[in-house]
């Protein structure tokens, strides 16, 4: 305990509050980081009785410092002296909970959050119960939007007449007169909910949800959306057909996009909480709905959902309702307007040849994917193509490489740089389910040339790619197909070709093996040894330290050796040092 | 492919410029027309002007509600005949009611806040462009815009007709009323903000039972604005509006008034949109400091919180916010605010970004200022003196380091004796400073390994501990800066030597080789 207890002497706390008061903001912000380092410094009694309430009669300095602050009082108990002294930490933070600043009052809320679990019973009932009905009374709106994220951390631990208080406290702040702290209250309902008895939930928190769910604001509304994805799964079957139901399915179809929306990005949880039999009557035509809403926002949301929604569905029915009334909205998406709804279904619609089976994708998917493919919007065709795999689970890919080629050749080829490279990083897998011949026929052609892109990115990613394309092929192809032409481009007049021969050759050497390694590639860097250009040189150098173990010994001592040893005597400093360290790394001194 | 120019290619962020030619083509939005089914075809009315005055107000209602039908702007080519005719109508009806006396009785209000609320109370469609900046791109416009402009054309005429009574009409343009026409302030489209905000000053004027509503309604837009969203289009122009209210707040200002100057408007100065409605911000900043001087220096001190840290297009602005301030500043209220201020001002001469300097520089061409300065300054001076004298020789830039060799001439006549003073004395500040620092940084060593020794071994940590304290104590003799300068300057030769990788880094990513 001595350790922990510091000493008087030592630390006057005068200094060490200097530091927390320095002028300078930089500062104040480190001591404020390393306030558990000052508080161990004085010791459990004196950051009791002279730190804490220093920190909380100083509440006024920049958002940045005060976020420090609230941070660190959140795991301060130990150096207070436990839980049973946890309580002293309150007011600081009950002021950091009153502050304008968003990012500061949530941090003291979180740090309020933790410390209320380390109070026992009694003193959540004497010290935090209060703070939290002071913050909800409070005459600024801060403190009370504060006091909603407290209540359901509270409420299980209390006796029930302080929990009929806090019952009281939250029905005022949901009805409160400013929208920002409705908004506070709304979206803590769900959380509030929870912790509740089941009576109250039906008593109280419907109510407030259908209040809240016909705010005058839409920012309200939208967060009640959230709220009843908990409470619709609190309540038994029986009784969400006349609490929430109405309320969803008003909000479904609201006037403002932004609620509808929300439902829409909530559709699956929404699904989850209502259970099969109100999702067949009454979700499934909300869902259609939103799938053709005005709002793009909300179809591209909504088709989002398409693949999980039909996941979900009852099994009973489930092919049914997705032929019925799915897949007719579905077929319209496609050719949507816009794209982010088109790339939004295109991210989702093959999951749905596995809901489907075989015989139903072939029918009525495939001329949906082949559409997709050929869709003008490159982020459309991308999604399609990185979700293969699913299809060919259920029908193989063959069916769909007619119209995947061009659909490749002109991702490949795309002008934006990001594009391109999301292309090669699916390469191995087309390869994989495309087969050999038909990669060697179509797109070994394209692998070549983003190896001499423009952008240094994608000539990584090419390199790279044929390497996985390699240790997929085997050796022999890679003999065959692609070892030439990589090594043909060391002749090529631009330097930064020649280095991406050296790239190819780092990344191939492992998987073509000793042979072709030692046979083919070495001869080629060795000959580059004495290229003009530096970066070249000293990129030998390092390919040499790379290649090195795959070689033989015999032609690392013969050949290697002596280009590594001349490389070390080069005029430019970094030949020299990346041939020093090569010849250290391959032990070859 | 070949369209593609190689740059692109490399270059796969588009030039902005080019983004915009893009945009411009669908910079038309509306989500009007979605709430209703498909309209029916409108057949056109008798003129008003041709009918007997005993039908005109049969007729006038008629066409109010003939009005009330939307078409979708979005389809260029549905409804034309229709469209044509409300767009018709809905002139005769401005005209009707700017020229005529006597048409709006009792019973026609109903009717015409039924119209307007249809045609203009709408949920803003979501931005074409997420990432919508409004000082480069091109906002995307009301596509029914032909029809809404008239309309907000009646409800102007309709609150200026001499006729006009607030008493009736209150019944109908009520809280509801003014909260949907705020949330129309968020609008993309600058023609309909400009008319939304004739039409809420005229409302603020008219409905006196409305002006608490709606500056509270106001202050919850701001603050959704800067503690939530960080999104709304229309705060310069309820800026602008307010700047004529707090014109009119009499005296003394009510504690509601003021808390809203220091909650909302100081920070509104955070907003990262700032230079989109500063000068009207600033103006009502001023408005306020010249009704109740005493607001001077929290003012001051809520802007030097929330100063700039890191842009500099803001901190001009900030600047020149308070050189507006100092425009109008007593001197009383100046001697309270003068340290904080120029400490800030200081630092504000001393940036590197020469036009943060220059502006601060600036201050000392204004003649009002100059005579605060030199009122008192023997504060001041100090405050500024190191910075000023740094910067004389240090700034890049040789406009800067000629302007503050004017201010420290300005300075130097002020007082003569306290500029040797300072002069003399400038090295051994310095000194000090560094020497502060060191001791600052073991005093926190020390603290450190405190924490780890105790960390390791609670019983054991603290001898160690002690004897360095020692050491600290010693150091308050301060008798060896020199040596300890020496250090601090082999310090900064060591960290120059270069890591091999750094410079290798360096070649591979040049575009052109040795």
């Amino acid at each position: 305990m001595a350790g922990a207890d510091g000493d008087d002497s030592l630390y006057p706390i005068a200094v060490l509050i200097d530091e927390l008061r320095n002028e300078d903001v930089q500062l104040r912000l480190n001591s404020i980081k390393k306030l558990s380092t000052i508080a161990l410094a004085l010791g459990v009694e004196r950051t009791r009785t002279e730190l804490l309430p220093f920190l909380t009669d100083t509440i006024y300095d920049e958002d940045e410092v005060l976020l420090a602050l609230a941070e660190q009082l959140g795991n301060f108990t130990m150096l207070v002296g436990g839980p049973e002294n946890v309580h002293c930490l309150l007011p600081p933070l009950e002021s950091l909970a009153t502050v304008e600043e968003t990012v500061v009052r949530d941090k003291a809320v979180e740090s309020l959050r933790k410390i209320s679990q380390e109070h026992s019973p009694v003193d959540l009932e004497v010290h935090f119960e209060p703070l939290v009905k002071r913050l909800a009374s409070g005459d600024w709106f801060t403190s009370r939007t504060s006091a909603c994220g407290l209540f359901s951390v509270c409420y299980p631990r209390v006796s029930s007449t302080v929990k009929a208080e806090i019952r009281q406290h939250f029905r005022t702040l949901c009805s409160d007169d400013t929208p920002m702290v409705r908004r506070a209250a709304a979206s803590k309902l769900g959380e509030f909910a929870k912790v509740l008895e089941l009576d109250y939930v039906k008593s109280d928190i419907i109510s407030l949800f259908t209040a809240l769910a016909s705010d005058e604001q839409d920012s309200v509304r939208l967060l009640a959306v959230e709220a009843c994805v908990s409470i619709a799964t609190l309540l038994p079957q029986e009784d969400l057909e006349t609490l929430v139901m109405p309320t969803l399915r008003q909000a479904a179809e609201d006037k403002s996009w932004r609620v509808r929306y929300m439902v829409a990005d909530k559709f699956s949880e929404l699904q989850k909480a209502v259970g099969p039999e109100i999702t067949k009557n009454d979700l499934v035509p909300a869902f259609q709905n939103l799938l053709k809403d005005c709002e793009a926002e909300v179809r591209a949301a909504a088709a989002n959902k398409v693949k999980e929604f039909c996941e979900n569905l009852p099994e009973d029915s489930r092919e049914q309702i997705i032929m019925t009334h799915i897949l007719p909205c579905v077929k319209e998406l496609v050719s949507d307007t816009n794209q982010h709804v088109k790339s939004a279904l295109a991210s989702v619609i093959m999951g749905l040849s596995t809901i489907l089976g075989k015989d139903n994708t072939i029918e009525h998917l495939l001329p949906l994917f082949l559409a997709q493919l050929k869709d003008e919007c490159p982020e459309v065709r991308l999604n399609i193509i990185s979700n293969l795999d699913c299809v060919n689970e259920v029908i193989g890919i063959r069916q769909l490489s007619q119209s995947l080629l061009p659909a490749i050749v002109e991702l490949a080829e795309d002008a934006k740089w990001r594009v391109r490279l999301a292309i090669i990083e699916y390469m191995p897998l087309l390869a994989g389910q495309l087969g050999v011949e038909f990669f060697d026929e179509k797109l070994n052609t394209l692998c070549m040339a983003w190896l001499i892109d423009h952008v240094y990115a994608i000539r990584e990613a090419a390199t790279c790619n044929l390497m996985k394309l390699v240790e997929k092929f085997g050796a022999e192809w890679a003999q065959n197909t692609i070892v030439p032409k990589v090594l043909g481009m060391a002749n090529d007049p631009n330097y930064l070709h020649r280095m991406t021969t050296l790239f190819c050759i780092n990344a191939l050497s492992e998987a073509c093996g000793q042979d072709i390694t030692t046979k083919q590639m070495l001869p080629v860097v060795l000959k580059m040894s004495t290229d003009q250009v530096a970066n070249v040189r000293f990129n030998v150098a390092k390919s040499l330290q790379k290649i090195g173990p795959v070689i033989d010994s015999n032609a690392l001592q013969t050949e290697v050796k002596p280009v590594l040893e001349k490389l070390a005597t080069d005029t430019d400093m970094d030949v020299k040092y990346f041939a020093q360290e090569a010849i250290s790394v391959l032990a070859l001194a | 492919m070949s369209a593609i120019s190689a740059s692109e290619k490399v270059d796969g962020f588009t030039r902005k410029s080019m983004r915009k030619a893009q945009k411009q083509r669908k910079s038309q939005g509306s989500s009007q027309y979605r709430t209703q089914c498909a309209p029916v075809e409108l057949s056109p009315l008798p003129q008003l002007k041709d009918a007997p005055s005993t039908e005109q107000q049969e007729l006038f209602t008629q066409k109010l509600q003939q009005c009330c039908m939307l078409f979708d702007f979005m389809d260029s080519v549905t409804d034309l005949k229709s469209k044509e005719i409300k767009r018709a109508t809905l002139n005769e009806l401005v005209d009707y009611v700017s020229t005529n006396r006597g048409v709006l009785v009792e019973t026609t209000y109903p009717e015409i806040t039924t119209m307007i609320c249809t045609n203009i109370f709408r949920t803003l469609p979501p931005s074409d462009n997420p990432d919508f900046d409004p000082e480069e791109d091109e906002p995307t416009l009301e596509a029914s815009w032909p029809h809404v402009q008239l309309v907000y054309e009646f409800l102007l005429r309709f609150l200026e007709n001499p006729d006009f009574q607030p008493s009736i009409a209150k019944r109908h343009i009520d809280q509801k009323f003014v909260l949907q026409l705020l949330e129309l302030f968020d609008s993309e489209d600058p023609r309909e903000r400009d008319f939304l905000k004739t039409i809420l000053h005229r409302i603020y004027g008219k409905f006196l039972g409305l002006r608490a509503f709606i500056r509270k309604q106001i202050n919850n837009i701001f603050l959704r604005f800067i503690y939530e969203t960080e999104h709304f289009n229309g705060v310069a122009e309820l800026l602008e509006i307010l700047g004529s209210i707090i014109n009119g707040f009499a005296l003394p200002l009510k504690a509601e008034h003021k808390q809203f100057l220091m909650k909302v408007l100081i920070p509104l100065h955070t907003a990262k949109a700032l230079a989109l409605f500063h000068a009207q911000l600033a103006y009502c900043v001023v408005q306020f400091l010249e009704k109740d001087p005493t607001l001077t220096e929290p003012v001051i001190r809520g802007l030097l919180k929330f100063w700039p840290k890191t842009c500099s297009q803001k901190e001009v602005m900030f600047l020149g916010e308070i050189e507006e301030i100092l425009d109008v500043i007593e001197p009383t209220q100046f001697k309270k605010i003068q340290e904080p201020l120029f400490k800030q001002i200081s630092k504000c001469v001393a940036n590197p970004h020469f036009q943060v300097a220059e502006r601060a520089l600036y201050f000392w061409n204004n003649e009002y200022i100059l005579s605060l300065i030199e009122e008192n300054i023997d504060k001041v001076l100090p405050i500024m003196f190191g910075s000023l004298y740094r910067i004389s020789k240090e700034h890049w830039n040789p406009t800067i380091v000629a302007l503050v060799y004017n201010v420290l001439k300005t300075l130097m006549e002020m007082n003569c004796t306290l500029f040797d003073e300072l002069t003399s004395s400038y090295k051994a500040d310095r000194q000090r400073e560094k020497k502060k620092e060191q001791e600052r940084d073991e005093l926190w060593k020390k603290l450190d390994e405190l924490r780890l020794s105790s960390a390791q071994n609670n019983s054991h940590g603290l001898p160690s501990v002690q004897n360095n304290n020692n050491n600290n104590n010693n150091n308050n003799n301060s008798n060896n800066n020199d040596t300890q300068d020496k250090s601090a300057e082999a310090a900064a030769v060591t960290s120059e030597n270069k890591d091999p990788d750094d410079s290798v880094a360096a070649i591979e990513s040049s575009p052109c080789a040795k």
